[in-house]
């Protein structure tokens, strides 16, 4: 759809445009940088946190800024276990993304599927179907998720299962209503009256025309889902210990907090909120974008 | 309207078979209930007597409806834990949750009406952009950990209030209350804050949404035009018209709230529902989340059915639409 080309390439124009925003750009380049940290964390790193020859109980609890057996400065201090916390939390971070962007992948297609599905068919079988995702709405989504992870019991897998049916509801309804927008174009009109297959156009026409906004509400249900989980972890229902993501780590840390051993739950808290806060930047502004009654 | 009526109620209590044919199957089937009820040690004898007793060796849709049954007559089972009727056990658990959503939904809409009001008010003044980004950040930051740092600030670092629990309280019909006393207000500040915090956003975001677009109307230009102060015009136009929305979400949002109660309860060891609820699930407690469970499935839906039976009566269009068709 986007060729590079000249200068007013629809591409260009809509980089262009998100530059101007400072604020978005800001927090685009956050999120860019957080997810290479976490990517690159056993080169970034100072320590291997899960490395437990390299840990020592004398190193526990020390404050930021604290010089540990090891050498080196632990620069945001150390938790219960003496673990460097910057790189539990490097380490943590890529286990938050993971899920998140796992779940919201997975809510992204089923969630798309089913919402223009539901617009193709249109009728009583279509409505049905919406009928289900708007019920399922009407439940907030943390009250599903923890419904889910509890009865599922704990485990990335099942985790990831709970996120996805917990979000993917906010993605059908969107997808619905931009699909059923587009299936009463003139182009999808004239491409059913060609020979090709129903289920040709669909996938074909309407679900590229449909998809921008749906990308939209999917980028900031990643956000959502790396959330959910830190809160399921959090109250003990979400990952297993032995996935320390960033909800855990702050549940670690919980403890120690009302001795004043503030770093061990905040420091990873930090990280959680500007990633979320971050996401939700560059979503606001990709909806204001892509908003047609917002277009100047 | 009595066909309404009647097309919504047979709905609800669809769904709400749907979901405890959901729950049972989550608690019920996965995992061995056995390997809960009985140790290891137990004899042959002791293991055939509890499988017969609790029904575990019919057909699974028989132990469904005998579930269905006895979740008709009131009879919830016995917590495997407290060794308590699970019914007892949530009516003693329910004050304390209803106390602290009730505070902070009160909260949330009395700050936030006229926060919100005033920023569709004056929209580009400085106060009003402050508000909305606090809002923002009021959205996106995860409730659990608002609670951390009320904690940390409050409670470990200032010493002002206490971090957990829920202090003295007074019996008022057979019940306890934290409201009544100083001490337990003191402990009800911060989670009430807590669970206040996310609705708030919410409201201020609706109040400035819904005051930017009537304050455009002809309904204020005639009321300025007939000579009202601009607080008449907002106290009897804006407000009155901005209710109707706020009231509709304000009823949707008390359910989410007792379910986000469960968050806020745990981080203040608040003796709540949620708090049960947690409990039950790290130690298996299977009753008690069913009976949690479909309780608040109930709520939800008892609310979304008012909430669907008010549009009916109040909006003309659906109520024409539908005895058309």
């Amino acid at each position: 759809m986007t060729q590079a080309g000249p200068a007013d390439s629809p591409l260009r124009r809509f980089v262009g445009e998100f530059s101007e925003n400072k604020a978005a750009l800001a927090a685009l380049v956050v999120v860019a940088a957080i997810v290479l940290t976490a990517v690159f964390a056993p080169l970034v790193a100072p320590q291997d946190p899960y490395d437990l020859a390299s840990l020592s109980l004398r190193d526990a609890r020390r404050p930021p800024g604290y010089v540990g057996s090891g050498g080196y400065t632990h620069l945001l201090g150390t938790d219960a276990q003496g673990r460097d916390l910057l790189s539990a939390m490097l380490f943590g971070l890529r286990i938050s993304l993971e899920m998140g962007l796992v779940a919201g992948g997975l809510a992204l297609c089923i969630g798309t599927a089913a919402g223009i599905t539901a617009a193709y068919l249109g009728g009583r079988l279509g409505g049905a179907l919406m009928r289900v995702v708007d019920l399922q709405l009407s439940f907030p989504a943390i009250l599903l998720a923890f419904v889910l992870s509890a009865l599922l019991g704990q485990g990335k897998l099942q985790l990831i299962a709970a996120l996805v049916v917990a979000q993917y509801a906010y993605v059908a309804r969107t997808a619905h209503g931009a699909a059923a927008a587009e299936r009463h174009k003139d182009y999808v009109a004239a491409a059913l009256s060609t020979p090709l297959r129903g289920r040709t156009v669909l996938w074909r026409h309407i679900l590229p025309n449909a998809l921008p906004p749906v990308i939209v509400v999917a980028s900031v249900q990643v956000a959502g889902a790396i959330s959910l989980e830190a809160t399921l972890s959090f109250l003990g229902v979400g990952l297993p210990p032995t996935e320390p993501s960033l909800g855990m780590l702050i549940a670690n840390g919980f403890q120690y907090m009302l001795s004043g051993r503030y770093w061990i739950s905040v420091f990873p808290g930090v990280a959680l909120v500007v990633l979320v806060t971050a996401i939700n930047v560059v979503g606001d502004q990709l909806r204001d974008q892509l908003n047609p009654r917002l277009r100047r | 309207m009595v066909e309404i009526l009647f097309q919504r109620l047979l709905q609800a209590a669809a769904v709400m078979l749907a979901m405890s044919v959901l729950v049972f199957a989550g608690v019920y089937a996965i995992g061995n209930p056995i390997d809960v009820l009985i140790g290891p040690d137990a004899t042959q004898a002791v293991r055939a007597e509890v499988i017969a007793r609790y029904g575990l060796d019919l057909p699974l849709w028989r132990q469904y409806l005998g579930f269905l049954r006895r979740f008709l007559e009131g009879d919830f089972g016995r917590s495997f834990v407290y060794d308590l009727p699970v019914l007892d056990l949530i009516l003693t658990r329910l004050p304390a949750t209803l106390e602290l959503t009730l505070t902070a939904v009160a909260v949330a809409v009395a700050a936030g009406v006229p926060l919100g009001m005033y920023a569709g008010y004056r929209p580009r003044s400085a106060a009003a952009r402050a508000v909305m980004a606090a809002s923002v950040v009021g959205v996106s930051v995860p409730t659990f950990w608002i609670g951390l740092i009320l904690i940390l600030v409050f409670a470990v670092w200032l010493g002002w209030l206490p971090a957990g629990g829920r202090g003295a309280t007074v019996a008022v019909l057979g019940t306890e209350w934290s409201l009544l006393t100083l001490d337990g207000l003191a402990h009800l500040v911060l989670p009430a804050l807590n669970l206040a915090l996310f609705k708030l956003a919410l409201m201020i975001r609706l109040a400035r949404a819904g005051t930017l677009e009537i304050m455009l109307s002809d309904t204020v230009k005639f009321a300025r035009a007939a000579g009202l102060s601009e607080w008449a015009v907002l106290r009897h136009h804006v407000l009155r018209l901005i209710a109707i929305p706020l009231v509709t979400v304000l009823g949707l949002e008390f359910a989410s709230t007792v379910a986000f109660a469960v968050v806020t309860e745990t981080i203040f060891s608040w003796p709540g529902l949620g708090k049960l609820i947690i409990d039950s699930i790290t130690s298996l407690d299977r009753p008690v989340m069913v009976a949690y469970l479909i309780l608040i499935a109930l709520l939800f839906i008892v609310i979304n059915l008012m909430v669907d039976l008010a549009y009916a009566a109040l909006d003309p269009r659906l109520r024409r639409r539908r005895s058309a068709s």
